[in-house]
């Protein structure tokens, strides 16, 4: 096992991921995150910290559950849904950044999206996530992230965050080891 | 989960993700787009052999808001009446592609016999099966209470410590045996109160107290109050001398009501007989839960049709 961010560059990635919000944004107006669970729901809220102390605004985070869209229920045992939470009164015309900690096959981010429909129509729809490990399998690309980490696919990439699993690191385990 | 028979067999743990999952659903519920893709493609057959609009249509939402195929089928009218049994049917929807069956039949254990007859590979539902049990019906009661006790705040919460007295034909109601198992799995303490005629020969093995004086179980404060209904249809003995006689000693009239506490819920599964069972003003009360129990219901089919027929089938949790 290899860690591969420490709490420090987590911190520092979330942190400029943040300025990157805001910068392509021109400010936060309009802005809403929602995590994906369950880290990433940890993570949307650290950047909505972060965001909303830089741009002197609050800016609301919340969490946008994908399991009931996804393509690979029937594939796999059943999953226990978590609750989708958005803050306010909706994702009608905001700018939607939806977080989420590792990006791999692409499949759940396309699960948020048709999640997303149904809750209404942003007026656009970004990704920031912590870790873009490759091998997509569907035309999808993070907006925002934290480190590109070339990954094989028998590898495993775990991600630790303070608020679930007492520390803050990314690793990584498996592959030619 | 592979079926869902009865609440005897639940445990708590299956129980509270049962509710939980019933809570995303009921979130899902309160949008605008009240519909999920989630069981596209799967076919869900309503299987009712006897007639029972309310469960129905509450499973026929449940099922269309995931989005599955619903096919009902009642035995008035059908190949059923023409004297097909069971058997034949089962595997008339098994040819079918049924991915799941809701029954409800007059005989205890059809749905026992359905699931483990190797006639069908369909998940099964028990939607009232003679007077064995009628578990959605006991969970919908169950989240219901729930909601009411700790609302936003109900995820992974059991009902340990509430107090339920359930009041009425306890003999015949397989909505009161599917609540004694499941409220006693959620830790909470009950009490059947029923004339001595409507109180099934042997209850040593249920995890529940028997009264048959209302007033006294009523005295207790107890937390929630479950009035069931006077089943006319089941009624082919003597069981109480009138129905006036029934309404004054174990209804819940005007004056009991007036006496529980403010925050007793008084609850009823429906259809309700005003005046019998129950009187207007306490189904009508803010303490009655009866249009909360009917919304719920779907919300809590929802989950059940959801943990049965969304995973790969023959795979246990």
């Amino acid at each position: 096992m290899r860690t591969v961010l420490q709490q420090a560059d987590l911190e520092r990635a979330l942190t400029r991921i943040a300025h990157e919000i805001l910068e392509a944004n021109r400010g936060a107006d309009d802005l809403i995150l929602l995590g994906i669970p369950t880290r990433g729901v940890v993570l949307a809220e650290r950047l909505a910290r972060t965001v909303s102390r830089i741009a002197g605004v609050d800016v609301p985070a919340g969490a946008l559950d994908v399991t009931m869209y996804r393509d690979d229920l029937g594939r796999n045992p059943v999953r226990a849904p978590h609750p989708t939470d958005v803050p306010g009164d909706g994702i009608d015309g905001r700018i939607v950044v939806l977080v989420d900690d590792v990006l791999y096959s692409g499949r759940t981010i396309r699960a948020a999206f048709d999640a997303l429909a149904d809750l209404g129509r942003a007026r656009a729809v970004r990704l920031a996530v912590l870790v873009d490990r490759g091998h997509r399998e569907f035309p999808i690309r993070a907006d925002y992230v934290g480190k590109n980490l070339p990954s094989s696919a028998r590898e495993r990439i775990n991600v630790h965050l303070a608020e679930i699993d007492g520390d803050d690191a990314v690793t990584i385990e498996g592959g030619d080891e | 989960m592979r079926h869902l028979l009865s609440t005897r067999d639940l445990s708590r743990d299956e129980a509270i993700t049962l509710l939980d999952v019933a809570e995303d659903m009921a979130a899902v519920q309160e949008r605008e787009v009240k519909k999920l893709p989630t069981l596209r493609g799967r076919t869900v057959v309503n299987l009712f052999f006897e007639d029972s609009t309310r469960t129905r249509i509450s499973f026929e939402a449940a099922a269309k808001r995931l989005s599955a195929d619903v096919i009902n089928f009642s035995a008035k009218g059908s190949s059923v009446s023409k004297g097909e049994s069971l058997k034949d049917t089962a595997q008339t929807l098994q040819a079918m592609g049924a991915d799941g069956v809701v029954i409800r039949h007059p005989s205890s254990g059809a749905p026992f016999t359905l699931a483990t007859s190797g006639w069908i590979d369909a998940g099964v539902v028990n939607a009232g099966d003679g007077t064995h049990e009628h578990p959605t019906q006991a969970l919908l009661d169950a989240f219901t209470m729930r909601r009411r006790l700790h609302g936003g705040a109900s995820r992974g919460r059991d009902l340990d410590g509430v107090r339920v007295v359930v009041v009425g034909d306890i003999l015949h109601s397989r909505v009161a045996r599917s609540n004694v198992w499941l409220l006693e799995a959620l830790g909470a303490d009950v009490t059947l109160v029923a004339p001595p005629t409507l109180v099934p020969v042997d209850v040593s093995g249920w995890p529940a107290t028997i009264e048959y004086d209302l007033d006294r179980a009523l005295a207790d404060r107890p937390d929630v109050v479950m009035m069931l209904r006077i089943q006319a249809e089941r009624m082919h003995g003597a069981f109480f001398p009138n129905s006036r006689e029934y309404a004054r000693t174990w209804g819940l009239d005007d004056h009991r009501f007036a006496q529980l506490p403010e925050t007793t819920m008084v609850m009823h599964p429906g259809p309700m007989n005003r005046g019998l069972e129950i009187a207007a003003r306490a189904a009508d009360s803010t303490q009655s839960t009866v249009r909360e129990q009917v919304a719920n219901g779907v919300s809590v089919r929802m989950a059940a049709l959801y943990l049965l027929l969304s995973g790969e089938r023959g795979e246990t949790r």
